[in-house]
């Protein structure tokens, strides 16, 4: 089967979606797009579409649930019916519920637990269209929804994946690449704190190719982040002239 | 020492300040000695204290603030109230009737009951236990008229204005009594239903354009303007 198998990268180091080894796939932020909830972001990361959405900080219910010493982070990631070719029960799946303990966990040392004693913040994430890659993707748009929500942090979050296609290691891995490829790596990354909150690792890599992923993941992590905040200033920005005129 | 950034200049979470001789103020942290931007805001210095004035943030109870809450609840011995804040607060029938409370004479829901809007001070708050409210004080107690409007609670120092005188010049203006709740939430009482809708046309400008310079003067501008239009036909009459 795997010689019928198209190259999925060529020898120039063209992928098959025409993108080169380290390059990004296209991306776009949006910050505040959901008025009901305290903060929100929306993110298209290629063919990836996510909806991001961020309560609190707010008093814990299930009350038992709450820390005596510190705020709860409460991450819920769900996949839409339709957001893969075949339909996804809406019930949360096992890989869902790992996928929001992770989610959970990258986030939780950016922000300020020992503040905000017996409260918790909610993040809904919801994924409509997924095309690899969607934790990544969650991430990024679940650091800007908290940031909106105006919950204290200590950087922006950026996730971004690399791995390993044939014999390559490229960046940002979407859905047939990771499924045919050799290995993902996904990184969440605070690039201020220069601090890996996330990783993970599918398949196999020897020890170099590991850390060429890695740093590639951090290095697609950084430019992800330049545009975090570019749309969290777009939001404000908008205010400001409207304000201004 | 240096600093990264213009004044008034809009930073993100995680942006990097200052260095050096200065102080973290509000919403700034420090790490390695480095100060870091913890909100969206804008960064200004006071002295060597580097502050983020927050464009969006949520109240954090304080001993002292005069806050105005929703009673949500009608409890044994006093009541839960909304404060806009991460916790609910309480306020204990003792406070409020200034005797000793028996259960079985007082009906507490005959005082306050749910839905009722209250101004009140926070007597106490610590991390472990929620705020305590209190209404002993004069001015405080229940609102029974005029009108509530809600703005983000880092623009109250905004609406209050440099030793309090934006407020006191919309108060001049429009003939409106205005509580500032600290949690974002302002109750406008004046004559006429008129003079209310000014006063937040008024404080809604004051929080949309509150990043901008010199807006205690247009403020003051478009209540003039807007008083033009209603005053004019008395004036006419006058003379």
């Amino acid at each position: 089967m795997n010689e019928k198998q198209e190259k999925l990268i060529d020898k120039k180091g063209i992928r098959l979606d025409g993108r080169k080894a380290d390059e990004l796939r296209p991306l776009k932020l949006q910050v505040g797009v959901l008025s009901n909830a305290d903060g929100s972001a929306y993110i298209e990361h290629g063919k990836n579409k996510i909806l991001a959405a961020a309560f609190g900080p707010r008093e814990m219910h299930p009350k038992h649930l709450a820390m005596p010493d510190r705020m709860v982070l409460r991450c819920r990631y769900h996949m839409a019916p339709f957001s893969v070719q075949e339909r996804k029960s809406p019930a949360p799946s096992r890989r869902e519920v790992e996928l929001s303990k992770v989610i959970k966990e990258c986030l939780e040392p950016a922000l300020f637990l020992e503040l905000y004693p017996r409260t918790g913040v909610d993040l809904y994430i919801e994924v409509l269209q997924a095309d690899g890659g969607t934790r990544c993707a969650s991430i990024t748009a679940a650091a800007l929804a908290i940031a909106d929500a105006g919950v204290p942090m200590r950087d922006l979050v950026a996730g971004c994946a690399a791995g390993k296609i044939d014999d390559t290691v490229v960046l940002d891995l979407y859905d047939a690449e990771d499924k045919l490829g050799a290995a993902d790596v996904p990184v969440a990354y605070m690039p201020n704190l220069n601090a890996i909150t996330l990783l993970q690792m599918d398949g196999i890599l020897t020890s170099d190719e590991f850390e060429k992923a890695v740093n590639m993941a951090m290095d697609g992590c950084k430019k992800i982040y330049e545009m975090q905040k570019e749309a969290l200033k777009t939001k404000y920005m908008v205010v400001k002239e409207e304000g201004e005129e | 020492m240096p600093v990264f950034f213009e004044k008034k200049q809009l930073v993100t979470p995680g942006e990097l300040l200052a260095e050096g001789e200065y102080l973290p103020g509000e919403n700034t942290f420090v790490e390695q000695s480095k100060i870091y931007a913890s909100r969206i805001g804008l960064v200004d210095t006071d002295n060597k204290k580097v502050n983020v004035v927050a464009l969006r943030a949520f109240y954090m109870p304080k001993m002292g603030d005069i806050v105005i809450g929703t009673v949500i609840e009608v409890g044994f011995n006093g009541w839960t109230v909304d404060i806009k804040a991460p916790y609910t607060a309480l306020l204990r029938a003792s406070d409020v009737l200034s005797r000793p409370f028996k259960p079985q004479n007082d009906e507490l829901s005959a005082v306050l009951t749910a839905g009722d809007l209250i101004v009140a001070k926070i007597a106490s708050y610590d991390r472990a236990h929620d705020p305590q409210l209190t209404v002993g004080e004069p001015g405080l107690g229940k609102i029974t008229r005029g009108q509530i409007l809600h703005v983000t609670p880092t623009k109250i120092p905004r609406v209050i204005g440099r030793k309090g005188s934006m407020i006191s010049m919309i108060k001049q203006e429009t003939n409106c009594q205005i509580i500032l709740g600290l949690n974002g939430v302002i109750l406008v009482t004046g004559k006429s239903l008129e003079d209310e809708e000014l006063a937040i046309d008024a404080i809604k400008k004051i929080e949309d354009e509150s990043h901008t310079s010199g807006l205690t003067d247009r403020i003051t501008q478009f209540l003039k303007e807007r008083k033009g239009n209603t005053v004019n036909v008395e004036e006419n009459k006058n003379e």
